[in-house]
Formats: structure tokens, C-alpha cells, sequence
């Protein structure tokens, strides 16, 4: 296009427009200056590693800490020079697993009816409310794990078995928070699913619920997996949630034989996430100099890596799925 | 429906019909399920910011003065103030803000004058005088001390009001129980206290305000280059495709770990700069309202860009190649055509990407909060808090009256969300009318 503008000249006969404004020099500059804005996300994903990556290796350069030691290591204490990761990846796997026992059946049922059963009107106002779900601040979800979930849980368990903070009662509101993100990934997945194939299907003689769960879910089945993927991995970096619910101070385990005794996956016992870990440490004025401030980047360079493994997964599957049918 | 004949060729069609109803109820109900969730979330929040309260005073009002406080002057109340309060705590009142233009309430005539002439004089020398109502709630707070004793949520409160009355009657003799708004004019109004009853939202609000402006001057103009750069400059480059995946991957990132970034980043390496230190003024460190800014602009940047991005794909090319027949720039074509026709799709974005900014916590706590600040954010290197952090802070506290409070403030910020939202869909609908 930039041809087009070079044979322009200024007119002689007035009737021409005033051209003069035209520099290419400024069109140009514009170009990189915008370009310049592009570059910004990625100067952002370079800083977010390399500031991970340098604190962190700070972190395992310690002589208090082993890389060993933190991948097999049942108790981290910090204040014991004690750093073995298991108790928060434990903590974390159990909220995110609760969070998805909840948000998978129902958000994909509530997907299965809005693409499938529901009216155009049912779906223009269920939707919008589901999305009302979505844009509730996190702290606020925390707010009513604490005020809510875990009171009823108490009610129905017994005060005895469930503390006041603990993993279940965040993990089932966390995946209330996700329900709206599943299901409405899932939709799109089975919206995406040519008529076709479903008239083929009542063609045959199948009902409609045979239809649904037969031929367009088996269809559909790779966006949603790569809903329940993004679903599992926003659960894996959700922190108020946790911080407010789930308890303050890692579960550590004697050995690995406690770990992965009943003990170890007991939804009602208060535990430390990933995520709430380094929320409470941040906290406050933490010294820059201190051992504490460089092993929250350790676990959050495992954050990161897990979540973009999910994330790479979640798109590489939506790729494949969008080449299937477009 | 089916024919007659067709029962007997297939006998199992009346069971898978009905098999086909009893799943649909169950999707039904998972997302009733869905919206019961939502409304329970509310209600629960409006049960705890409503309420009864069982209120006791150190001190009652009538045995202050047989007329109601409120309807005394302002000297009749420095009178009270000055029987019931010490000396030299009256004196620190005075010196902060004194109580009255012409005559001094506490102070000695021959001190006061040699506490003016100090170097550095209290603000009392020098300021207006206590207006009526500042006094009055002094009295509140030093004499009368009302102190909250116990809580009750809206529903409890209305449905079993007369038990409970009765049985503070019997238990708390002296106390009195009255119906609060914990959400009320002076709740928006007051800065942080240590006492429920009187802390409020201002410093949450205004900090939440400057952290939000400053987010989109920066993340706004950025955001919205990049988008243009990405829909009208790029070609299939290998730079552009790695921008555009990389945008893709930036959205995924847990809000935490822009908030570490932050930390290192923007209150640590850059805390030269962003504690205000190099202009001589400012607060210590660098956990101040700009690193906060710019930690919030980096992590709403990628959404404000994928919905820029989307609002720019829908400009037809016609528009773009009419601009280019009558001989525009491709810089021209964009700012005077494409942008103005894609403006309230970007416009719709930004607001949701801004709304998500609002309730985001994590990264904010991460890059350095102040969890108690009690004085109003006065630039860009003020120490700062927000709401949501303030939410948080209250309800990490065990007393049962900062439950109250958080539930206030949870309102008050949903109410804003959901006006942000409003607007945001408004604007998404009167732009699709228009076309």
C-alpha cells in the first residue's frame, strides 16, 4: 500500500487534496511505535520467566536447599530450613480436584442443555446470568467458602470432622467459579457440530437425548476436554479462593507413607496451596534478602510450568478441533 | 407421533423416551444448580451486611446530658469532652485540630503559644477549628465507646427479632439492640479503623481508583496499538506469530505470578523510581500505587488486546479499501475510518478487561498492599490498598463484625462491577442496533 502513497504528489492545479501531511517518515514511525506495543507482551513473558528462573535459582543455590530435597521432600517449613514441595502440590491437587468434581458434570450438563434442549429465549437469559457467576471477584468466592461452605459442611459432617478452614469447602466453590468457563467452552464445542450429523442421527431413529450424548458429544469431545483442561488449570492458579478458605500453613507429612495415607487426601483438613502459600509469605514487608522471599518464585516457576503445559494442551486440542469442521 | 404400527418394530421406544427425560431434567437442574449458586452467593452476602446489633457503652448518652447528644452545641459537647476524657489526651486532640477558633479547651494560653513557635508546630496551630459534628463523634468514640458485642445476620434478625431482644435484655442488661445498615453513607465515607463499627471504605475506594486510572491510561493506548499492529500491519511474519501466541499464552498466566513479577520487577528493581525516591518525595519502598498500576496494566493487557483484536476483524475491508481509493495513508485509513467504526467494540472490551481489574486480588497482595492504611492515597508513590484487599483483610479476621463489614464492602464493589457491566453491554447492543 505504501506504493500507492509515494506516486501521490502534491497537485498544481489546487484540485488535488493538500498531501502535505503525508510523510512517510511519520507513517513509518507509526508502524514501529505499534509494533513496539506488540513486542510489550512479549518483553512481558521473558520478565516473567527470567524473574522466576533467576530467583529461583538463587532459591536451589541455598545451602539450606537441594533440588532433590524439594521435589521429594514431605514437609516444607521454612523456618526449619525444611523446603520439600509435596505439601502445597498436595493441597493444590486436592482443591483443583473438588473444584472439578464440581464444575465438570454440572458445566457440561448445563452445556449439553443450552446447545441442545434449551429456546433461543432460555438461552439468551441463562447465559448472561452463568456469565454474572464468571465476573464475581475471586475474593468474594473466598468470602462465601468461609461464610457459607464451610458452615454447611460442618452442619452436615459434624463439627468435629471438618475444620474451619479447609480444602473441600474451597475446592467446591472454586468450581463454581470455573462452571461458567467449562460450560460455556463446551458449548461453543457443541454448537460447533454440523446439523447434519445430528439429522442423520433422528434420520436413524434416535431420540434426542441419544442424539446428544451419543453423536454430538463424541463430536464435541475435544473442545471439551480442552475446557476441562483451561478449567483445571485456572484452578490450579486460583489464589483468594484458597488463601481466604483453605488454611494458612502447609499440611507437611512425617514421610511418604502419611502422604499418601487417608490422611494426605482428607478434604477436610485445612492445607496450604501453592497459590496460598505464596499470597501469605508476599504479605507485609518481606525482606528481599531473605530465603523465604526467593522460594516463593521456586514454587512459583513450578505454577508456571504446569499451567502452560495445561494451556499448550487446551489450545493444541481447540486447533485440531477448528480444522475439523471450518 | 409415531404410528401405531411402529410400537411393536421397536417395544424399547417408550423406555429410551423416557430415559431421554429424565437426562434432560438432569441438565436442566445442573444449570438451575448454576444459578441457585449465584443466588445464594448474594443472599448470603445481604444476610451478613443487615442485621441486628447488640451495642453496650462505656458510658450512656443520658447519663451525658438529659438532652439527645445530637442536639447539643459545640460547647456544651467540649464540656462533656473535658470531664470525661484525661487531660493530656485532650491536649493531643487539641493540637491535631483545635476545638474551638478563639478560646483554647485544653491547652494553657502561655504553652499553646510556645508549642506554635516550635520549629515544626502541630496542625492545631495553624488550622480550622473542629466543626460541630467532628466533636460529636468524638464524644462517640472517647466517652460514649460504644463497643459491639454480638452480630446477627438479616434473616436471624428478622425472623426471630423478639428472641433475641429478649434474651440480650436478660443477658446484657445495660447493652441496647439496634437494626444496622452495615452499608451506609458513613461506611463509604470513613478511612480503615481497627473498630468495625467505625471503619469504612474511603482509602479502599480512592486507592481502588487511582490503581484503575492509571491502569488504563497505560494498558489502554499499549493494548490497543498492539491490537492494531496484530489486525492491519502484521503480515504472516514469524515476529507476528510469535506476538499472537504469545498474547494467547499471557491471557492463561495465574493473575499470581504477574503479581510476583510486579514484586521483583516494578517494587524491587525499580524501586528507585517507583517509591518516588528520585524526585526526593514519596514512600519508602517501592510497593506504591505505580508499581501497582503497572503491575494490573501488564496482566489485563492481553485481554484488552484479543477483544481490540476481535472488534478490529469486524471492520469490513470495504471500509479500509474506500479510504485507500480516495487516497488515504494506511495510518489515515486507520485513524480516521477503521478506529472510529471499531471504537465501542474496543471500548466494550476494555470496560470487561477493567472490570476484571477491579476485583482482582492476587497479584495486588502479591506486589504489596498496605492491609491497614488509614490515610487517603495523595499520588502516584502513596502507599495504597483496594478494595478487594481490604475485603480480604476483613474477612481474614476472626470477629464476627468484620465478617459484617466485609459483606458491606462486597456490595459496595459488586455494585460497581455490575454498573461496569452494564455499561459494557449497553454499549455492546447499541452498537449492534446500529449496524
Amino acid at each position: 500500500m505504501s506504493q500507492i502513497s509515494q506516486k501521490n504528489t502534491p497537485g498544481q492545479d489546487g484540485l488535488l487534496p493538500d498531501l502535505s501531511g503525508r510523510s512517510s517518515v511519520f507513517e513509518r514511525v507509526i508502524g514501529i511505535v505499534l509494533l513496539l506495543c506488540g513486542v510489550i507482551s512479549i518483553l512481558t513473558t521473558i520478565s516473567i520467566v527470567v524473574v522466576l528462573v533467576r530467583e529461583a535459582y538463587l532459591f536451589f543455590g541455598a545451602p539450606e536447599v537441594t533440588v532433590r530435597e524439594f521435589f521429594t521432600g514431605t514437609t516444607w517449613q521454612p523456618a526449619i530450613g525444611k523446603f520439600g514441595i509435596w505439601p502445597l502440590v498436595n493441597a493444590t491437587l486436592l482443591t483443583s480436584f473438588a473444584a472439578m468434581v464440581v464444575a465438570l458434570p454440572l458445566g457440561i450438563s448445563a452445556a449439553i442443555y443450552l446447545s441442545e434442549y434449551a429456546s433461543d429465549r432460555t438461552r439468551s437469559i441463562i447465559k448472561p446470568i452463568l456469565e454474572v457467576l464468571a465476573g464475581v471477584p475471586t475474593v468474594v468466592y473466598g468470602y462465601f467458602a468461609l461464610t457459607f461452605m464451610t458452615p454447611l459442611l460442618r452442619t452436615i459432617f459434624g463439627k468435629g470432622n471438618v475444620d474451619i478452614f479447609n480444602t473441600g469447602s474451597a475446592g467446591i466453590v472454586m468450581g463454581f467459579m470455573i462452571l461458567p468457563m467449562i460450560s460455556s467452552i463446551s458449548e461453543d464445542a457443541l454448537r460447533a457440530v454440523p446439523d447434519s450429523l445430528r439429522s442423520a442421527a433422528y434420520g436413524l431413529g434416535a431420540t434426542k437425548f441419544e442424539t446428544a450424548v451419543r453423536v454430538v458429544v463424541p463430536a464435541a469431545l475435544s473442545g471439551i476436554m480442552a475446557a476441562f483442561i483451561l478449567g483445571l488449570s485456572r484452578a490450579v492458579g486460583e489464589t483468594m479462593i484458597v488463601a481466604v478458605a483453605a488454611g494458612a500453613g502447609p499440611n507437611n507429612f512425617d514421610s511418604w507413607g502419611e502422604a499418601f495415607s487417608a490422611e494426605g487426601f482428607n478434604f477436610f483438613k485445612a492445607a496450604e496451596t501453592m497459590t496460598g502459600h505464596i499470597a501469605r509469605i508476599s504479605q507485609g514487608d518481606i525482606s528481599y534478602a531473605s530465603l523465604d522471599y526467593s522460594s516463593i518464585f521456586s514454587i512459583g516457576l513450578m505454577l508456571f510450568v504446569i499451567t502452560l503445559i495445561l494451556n499448550i494442551i487446551s489450545r493444541s486440542i481447540v486447533n485440531r478441533l477448528r480444522e475439523q469442521y471450518e | 407421533m409415531i404410528p401405531e404400527t411402529n410400537t411393536n418394530f421397536n417395544p424399547r421406544l417408550a423406555a429410551r423416551q423416557r430415559l431421554g427425560n429424565i437426562w434432560q431434567g438432569v441438565f436442566l437442574s445442573s444449570t438451575i444448580i448454576a444459578l441457585i449458586f449465584l443466588i445464594v452467593l448474594m443472599l448470603n452476602i445481604i444476610n451478613s451486611a443487615f442485621g441486628l446489633v447488640v451495642l453496650e457503652n462505656s458510658i450512656a448518652p443520658s447519663e451525658l446530658s438529659e438532652q439527645p447528644l445530637e442536639s447539643l452545641d459545640k460547647a456544651a459537647l467540649v464540656d462533656i469532652l473535658i470531664d470525661n476524657i484525661s487531660r493530656n489526651a485532650g491536649r493531643k486532640l487539641e493540637r491535631d485540630q483545635r476545638f474551638f477558633a478563639d478560646s483554647l479547651a485544653f491547652e494553657g494560653q502561655d504553652k499553646w503559644d510556645e508549642v506554635c513557635l516550635r520549629d515544626e508546630p502541630p496542625s492545631g496551630c495553624s488550622g480550622a477549628a473542629r466543626s460541630t459534628s467532628d466533636v460529636l463523634v468524638l464524644v462517640y468514640e472517647r466517652v460514649v465507646e460504644q463497643q459491639v458485642i454480638e452480630t446477627y445476620p438479616l434473616w436471624q434478625s428478622l425472623t426471630q427479632g423478639n428472641e433475641i431482644r429478649a434474651q440480650v435484655a436478660e443477658e446484657f442488661p445495660t447493652a441496647t439492640v439496634e437494626f444496622w445498615s452495615w452499608l451506609d453513607r458513613n461506611f463509604i465515607t470513613s478511612p480503615m479503623s481497627s473498630d468495625a463499627s467505625l471503619a469504612g471504605v474511603r482509602t479502599a475506594i480512592l486507592g481502588s481508583l487511582w490503581v484503575i486510572v492509571l491502569t488504563i491510561i497505560i494498558a489502554f493506548p499499549i493494548g490497543v496499538g498492539a491490537a492494531i499492529y496484530l489486525q492491519e500491519y502484521a503480515t504472516d511474519s514469524v515476529l507476528s506469530r510469535i506476538i499472537q501466541t504469545n498474547i494467547d499464552n499471557l491471557a492463561g498466566v495465574p493473575s499470581i505470578l504477574y503479581g510476583m513479577l510486579g514484586l521483583a520487577i516494578f517494587a524491587r528493581t525499580l524501586g528507585y523510581f517507583t517509591s518516588g525516591q528520585f524526585l526526593g518525595v514519596g514512600a519508602e519502598n517501592g510497593r506504591t500505587i505505580i508499581s501497582a498500576a503497572l503491575t494490573m496494566s501488564l496482566l489485563i493487557l492481553p485481554l484488552i488486546i484479543i477483544n481490540a483484536q476481535e472488534a478490529l476483524r469486524a471492520v469490513p475491508n470495504s471500509l479500509r479499501n474506500a479510504a485507500y481509493g480516495v487516497g488515504a495513508t494506511r495510518w489515515q485509513m486507520i485513524w480516521s475510518h477503521v478506529l472510529p467504526y471499531a471504537m465501542p467494540g474496543i471500548l466494550t472490551g476494555t470496560i470487561l478487561a477493567v472490570s476484571r481489574a477491579i476485583g482482582e486480588t492476587a497479584p495486588l497482595l502479591v506486589v504489596g498492599a498496605a492491609t491497614f492504611l488509614t490515610s487517603d492515597p495523595t499520588g502516584l508513590f502513596s502507599k495504597f490498598t483496594v478494595m478487594p484487599i481490604q475485603i480480604f483483610n476483613w474477612t481474614s479476621r476472626p470477629q464476627a463484625e468484620f465478617r459484617n463489614i466485609a459483606a458491606a464492602a462486597i456490595l459496595v464493589l459488586l455494585i460497581i462491577l455490575l454498573t461496569l457491566n452494564t455499561t459494557a453491554v449497553l454499549l455492546r447492543n447499541r452498537f449492534s442496533s446500529r449496524r
